[in-house]
């Protein structure tokens, strides 16, 4: 990068290269940090906190994430709903869809990621919807808190 | 940026480095803006098949489950834990009591896969609550970072209908 200088006719040439560098190195440290699973979070569902809460070693086969807000209303596939039974028709579509692919309702995995004040009996009733449409298996989502 | 070409005497190519520059910050600007800083979060496992749910005959070589009463009061709060009719109070404390209680029954290890805990809790209970009791039954962190195992199979017991107002 050249600049002219006002009072001659020379020109100042500044070297850009460790200014570059240094962009680059933090544009590689922001792709590293970048977290796609952040994407499921959502601003009304703070969750409740554990000292045993840890990241899965591996991640589950078919996950389905099911939001339940403080109020008790469900957050599925972007999608706010009143009350716990209202998922029970995109639940069958996703049966369908996993029964399409060879697979079993049984093989998914529902996250439940509630609202630390939300009812417990309306996460109950979450799980026993999800069960009428035959998924087994819960996990319920909680944020790491240093002990 | 200037090249030196060798064959040349003085002659420098000169490359225009300004795109790449501005691309390179629009895209450090994009990364900066979309951060999030938020909590590592973790999972807890729950198995509640569905024949669980249908009434029968308990099995004879399967051992009972634990059964934990989660009784709350008008705000949502924890009033009461019991555990198999033994009261250990609400609050923080009563967690503390529950963990040493279900450890000292867990004892050396042994029980970890077979022990099952069955959590009957209040509709109006705050979900908190059930991921305190799920961490006090579950294990503790050990200084170094690891996670002491102590139950790992919870279910829920059938929901409990919404109080009448």
């Amino acid at each position: 990068m050249k600049f002219k200088s006002r009072s001659g006719g020379g020109s100042v040439e500044i070297d850009m290269t460790p200014m570059i560098d240094i962009c680059f190195q933090l544009l590689t440290f922001f792709c590293f940090i970048l977290n796609f699973s952040g994407a499921e979070q959502d601003e009304r569902v703070q969750l409740p906190a554990s000292t045993l809460a840890k990241p899965p070693e591996k991640a589950a086969e078919t996950p389905i994430t099911l939001q339940v807000t403080r109020e008790g209303r469900v957050i599925a596939v972007g999608q706010t709903l009143p009350t716990p039974s209202d998922v029970l028709p995109l639940l069958n579509l996703e049966r369908t869809l996993l029964e399409q692919k060879g697979q079993s309702p049984a093989d998914a995995t529902i996250i439940i990621r509630g609202h630390r004040d939300a009812k417990t009996g309306v996460i109950q009733e979450l799980i026993k919807v999800c069960q009428t449409a035959g998924f087994e298996k819960f996990t319920l989502r909680a944020k790491e808190e240093q002990s | 940026m200037s090249v030196p070409i060798k064959r040349g005497e003085d002659q420098k190519i000169s490359i225009d480095m300004t795109p790449m520059i501005d691309i390179v910050f629009q895209l450090l600007s994009f990364f900066i803006f979309t951060l999030r800083i938020s909590a590592q979060e973790g999972d807890f496992m729950i198995k509640m098949p569905l024949n669980a749910r249908a009434a029968g005959t308990p099995d004879p070589d399967q051992t009972p489950p634990i059964k934990i009463r989660l009784r709350a009061g008008t705000d949502g709060s924890c009033q009461d834990i019991i555990m198999n009719d033994r009261s250990f109070g609400g609050g923080i404390d009563g967690f503390k009591r529950l963990h040493q209680e279900v450890a000292s029954l867990v004892g050396d290890g042994s029980l970890t896969s077979e022990a099952e805990v069955e959590l009957d809790c209040d509709y109006n209970l705050k979900y908190e609550n059930v991921i305190r009791v799920i961490t006090a039954v579950s294990g503790e962190r050990q200084p170094n970072g690891d996670i002491l195992k102590m139950i790992e199979k919870i279910k829920f017991s059938p929901p409990k209908p919404p109080p009448i107002e």
